[in-house]
């Protein structure tokens, strides 16, 4: 059996992964709880080829260990930050396809003898198959190579609760009767499901999903490690799962919504509520110049970045236009959505990276009570956290999602690239609003602009 | 190891793993999700474990897929959780002085 050394060792890495997640959550702790869970998982895995257990096809497991590693490394170096999201779907999918390959090739290895060790095998197999499809479904969603608006199926309701039940059948089944057909029916039955269940889900609602199937893959993880009677990784797999499972409801709670809603909202088949307006209502577009006479002479200016400035690559120009408006005496503020950008905090990185100092980013508690008393609103590629219609229009896909009040402002400017709606796909009554200006191209473009014509004031 | 003991663990670690990130601001969401994700990137260990004891090709093929995997998630779920954090490093208080000036 398994040396005591070796499981003292993995007994190590676990209680490693423990500080890891217990530093990530504070900001001053996170980085080194990172590497913490990074050097327990290089432990792990170096006491497995020492520990004397017999391993044969070492030379093909060394490879692919060193292929994988360079994959991982050099995906992860390269990605740019705005596509950090789907590069973490991709990461999380692959993990649950781990898991449910190793169940299959234990399956495949030992048979069906012990009942309760196929059932935790026949679990792994199909959790870990529906978090590598839905993460694969979540990845074409973010990196667009699909559309990000809920992709509803004719009688999708009835599909999905007639695969979910078959799933459920063929599980217990093959407990019962283990077959090797009726294995690989589940995987596809599986991986069937994992993608119907992602579909229906909105774009803004993506993050959530992505968050929960992190949860199943460390589930699945945990099972597989009830098959393996490997403690390390129940441990991890289980730790996974229960921090997994509480950060989907807190992101759900940001968004204002149950999670019940984000995930099984589109199947009612309610699409986005009054599109029918659209675009030959006036709006009031302006120039460079109006926008930076607005802004040098106002008093109180709010700031409130999203996804649009990130692709637009314009945090740094963001940041020269607040230092100008510092500088003449405007006190400016950020106001942070929770869900700015793609993910929970996904906007906080993004303007870390343009080194905006973090005591400038407001949360939105925090600022909500001072757009009453401000002069001016920028808006920079951000739409639907700023939306009314999630306080009053029912049939919203976003409805209850508490939003920054921007409207409450004295004036509000949007920088846009066209009158598209946002990445829910709603239209916004503020863009149509008497004291709105539309400053239409590319965001950093256009910030250029306004902040050489600030300069020239 | 028993089943009783398993369970025991996997019960205790449930309650380990909901204590340790309760409370975090909205700002470390992300990061958090990215590293926890890393984390069960250990499944890497699993697929070792099955692909040292396989014996005929479809086991190894099959192995060999869930090492790469697995080495992918664990990998590269470190090091981009790194780079996220990366920027969060401390910068110098110069804040302060700003916010009293502009009030």
């Amino acid at each position: 059996m398994t040396p005591t050394w070796v499981q003292l060792a993995n007994l190590l890495a676990a209680v490693l992964f423990i500080f890891a997640l217990k530093g990530l959550s504070s900001p001053k702790s996170a980085r080194n709880g990172n590497l913490l869970g990074a050097a327990g998982a290089v432990l792990a895995t170096a006491v497995l080829f020492v520990s004397g257990i017999p391993l044969s096809n070492i030379l093909l497991i060394l490879a692919a260990v060193l292929i994988g590693s360079a994959i991982g490394w050099i995906s992860a170096r390269k990605v740019q930050m705005t596509q950090m999201p789907q590069l973490v779907a991709l990461f999380n999918g692959v993990g649950g396809g781990a898991a449910a390959l190793v169940a299959v090739i234990e399956y495949l290895e030992v048979g069906g003898e012990n009942k309760i060790s196929l059932a935790a095998t026949v679990f792994t197999v199909v959790i870990g198959s529906v978090s590598f499809s839905g993460s694969i479904i979540t990845f074409l969603k973010l990196q667009e190579l699909m559309t990000s608006r809920p992709v509803i199926i004719p009688a999708g309701k009835w599909v999905t609760m007639l695969v979910a039940a078959l799933t459920v059948v063929g599980a217990v089944w093959l407990v019962i009767s283990p077959q090797i057909w009726l294995l690989v029916a589940l995987l596809v039955l599986s991986l069937i499901f994992g993608m119907l269940f992602v579909l229906p889900v909105g774009g803004a609602d993506v993050p959530i999903v992505i968050s929960l199937l992190n949860a199943f893959t460390g589930l699945s993880v945990a099972a597989s490690g009830y098959v393996l009677n490997n403690v390390l990784l129940i441990i991890a797999g289980t730790l996974v799962g229960a921090s997994g499972t509480l950060l989907t409801k807190e992101m759900a709670k940001a968004m204002g919504r149950p999670i019940t809603s984000t995930l099984f909202g589109a199947f009612s088949g309610t699409t986005a509520g009054n599109t029918s307006t659209g675009g030959d209502r006036p709006v009031r577009s302006g120039g460079p110049n109006d926008v930076a006479i607005m802004l040098g002479f106002a008093n109180k200016v709010i700031l409130v970045p999203g996804y649009g400035l990130a692709v637009a690559q314009a945090q740094g120009t963001l940041r020269e236009l607040a230092d100008l408006l510092t500088e003449r005496g405007v006190e400016v503020d950020y106001a942070i959505h929770p869900v700015a950008g793609r993910m929970p905090g996904h906007m906080n990185v993004l303007l870390a990276e343009a080194s905006v100092p973090y005591e400038q980013l407001k949360e939105m508690d925090d600022i909500n009570p001072e757009f009453a008393t401000t002069d001016v609103v920028l808006v920079v590629g951000a739409n639907d956290v700023v939306n009314p219609a999630a306080r009053t229009d029912k049939s919203a896909p976003i409805y209850g999602m508490p939003i920054l009040n921007v409207d409450q402002a004295q004036q509000v400017v949007f920088l846009k690239r066209s009158m598209r709606p946002g990445f829910a796909g709603i239209e916004n009554e503020i863009l149509y609003d008497q004291k709105t200006m539309l400053l239409f191209g590319d965001a950093k473009d256009s910030l250029n602009k306004v902040v050489s014509a600030l300069k020239n004031l | 190891m028993d089943g009783v003991a398993l369970l025991t663990i996997f019960i205790l670690s449930i309650f380990v793993g909901f204590e340790v990130v309760s409370k975090v601001s909205t700002v470390l969401h992300t990061p958090l999700m990215s590293g926890a994700n890393a984390i069960h990137g250990i499944v890497l260990i699993g697929a070792i474990t099955v692909t040292g004891s396989a014996t005929n090709p479809l086991e190894i093929t099959l192995g060999v897929i869930a090492i790469l995997l697995g080495a992918i998630n664990l990998v590269g779920g470190f090091v981009v959780t790194d780079r996220m954090l990366e920027m969060f490093k401390p910068k110098k208080p110069v804040a302060r002085s700003d916010d009293g000036g502009a009030a």
